[in-house]
């Protein structure tokens, strides 16, 4: 129990393994340290700016889907568009053609109609010339009277 | 009855001797056969069992934090290196916190401190027949295994520190200003020898009261272990509620040792802080 040369032993002691300790053991693990922790900052900030990159990329992917829908919803709207006028113009264009082939048609029949009022007319004055020579055979020469005969006629 | 209280007696007193190799009286050097040949050796003697445990410890915690040392990755840590450095960062953390000024060696000596006053105390935890009993049987008559329950240790250490604190004191503050620090304050430059009295208590009373601290805890602990050490020749019923106490001393001791470790770390940082402190 009484105070002896150990003390100082143990002074000289506790010296040299603290200078062993400053000299050989903290200054690696220290620095080991520090480099890991520099090791891992910098890998947060990657996976930060990944995160980050990969929201621009999804806002961008949705951008462009917007794009892509508006654009896609034009030309829909301008097909219709384009179709409805199709069907228009056609519509006019049957109806036009219609139009056409009944004035044609009535044309013709009016034609037909005057060609056979035309007949008659002569079968008419025809027979009125035939009437009229036979009632009047007797007076009247077919070759004198051809002059009135023909006036006649074409007055009829 | 007589018998049996001397045995016990004996048996504390033979527990609490060291082995002290030193000079007797009649010139010669040798190993003291008794406690009373050990104490007539007076200073010119030393303790070779806590001295051996102590630097054999010592010369452990180096050699194990110096094979991570050599082999520090920033990579990922090994097991064993895992544990090195969350010791390491424990301690790097006080020494940030407690300690404001720039010396290499503060952090440095704060793990070894933490780490080999630790390891020392961890001792405590042998059961306390074990390694003399081991001892006697190689032929050593005495042996204390705890260094730290040697005041010898625990001084040597505190006195060490309080020895680089004086030093840093005059190397930061210059003579004048350490002494000025002794001498002029709290009253003021006309109360000297009553600033001079309060300061140089304050000043020796540092390392008495770290080394004290550590052995006191340290030696009472020890003692339990011993009181609790003689009951197991007094029958199975004592014999089974020494081992139970047993037990439960030495979980309640691992707090102590720890704590110890930790406040003997502590307070050096902080008395090598104030040493670095202008004015405080």
């Amino acid at each position: 129990m009484n105070i002896n040369l150990t003390l100082i032993g143990q002074s000289i002691t506790f010296l040299v393994f603290v200078w062993f300790c400053m000299k050989f053991i903290w200054p690696p693990i220290v620095a080991a340290l520090e480099k890991r922790r520099v090791q891992i900052a910098d890998g947060l900030a990657a996976a930060d700016r990944g995160k980050h990159e990969l929201e621009l990329a999804a806002r961008k992917a949705a951008d462009s889907l917007k794009d892509a829908k508006a654009q896609a919803a034009e030309i829909v709207a301008q097909a219709e568009k384009r179709a409805g006028q199709i069907i228009e113009d056609a519509k006019q264009a049957a109806h036009a053609e219609g139009e056409r082939q009944l004035t044609a048609a009535k044309a013709e029949i009016d034609q037909e109609a005057n060609r056979a009022r035309e007949a008659l007319r002569e079968q008419v004055a025809a027979l009125a010339v035939a009437g009229a020579e036979k009632i009047l055979r007797r007076e009247i020469n077919a070759q004198t009277h051809a002059d009135l005969l023909n006036q006649l006629k074409a007055e009829l | 009855m007589t018998q049996e209280t001397l045995t016990a007696g004996e048996y504390i007193k033979h527990h609490l001797q060291n082995l002290v190799y030193g000079r007797l009286p009649d010139g010669s050097w040798a190993f003291a056969s008794s406690p009373e040949q050990a104490k007539s050796m007076g200073f010119m003697s030393i303790n070779v069992d806590t001295m051996f445990f102590s630097f054999f410890l010592g010369a452990l915690f180096l050699f194990l934090f110096h094979r991570v040392a050599v082999r520090a990755t920033s990579g990922v840590p090994g097991g064993w290196q895992n544990f090195v450095e969350t010791v390491v960062e424990f301690v790097d953390r006080s020494v940030r916190d407690s300690f404001t000024s720039k010396n290499n060696m503060v952090a440095p000596m704060a793990l070894t401190l933490f780490a080999w006053i630790f390891l020392m105390n961890m001792m405590d935890l042998i059961p306390v027949d074990w390694l003399p009993r081991l001892a006697h049987v190689l032929g050593i008559p005495y042996l204390r295994v705890v260094p730290s329950t040697d005041p010898n240790i625990t001084f040597g250490m505190s006195i060490t520190i309080f020895l680089l604190t004086l030093y840093y004191s005059i190397k930061v503050k210059g003579l004048g200003g350490f002494v000025g620090e002794l001498t002029l304050q709290p009253f003021g430059k006309f109360a000297l020898p009553a600033n001079l009295l309060l300061e140089g208590v304050n000043l020796i009373s540092k390392p008495v009261s770290l080394s004290l601290r550590l052995f006191g805890n340290m030696y009472a602990g020890e003692m339990i272990f011993i009181l609790i050490a003689l009951l197991f020749s007094q029958g199975v019923l004592l014999a089974v509620t020494g081992g139970v106490l047993q037990w439960v001393w030495a979980v309640f001791h691992l707090l102590i040792i720890t704590l110890q470790a930790f406040i003997f770390m502590t307070l050096t940082i902080v008395y090598m802080d104030m040493a670095h402190q202008e004015h405080h």
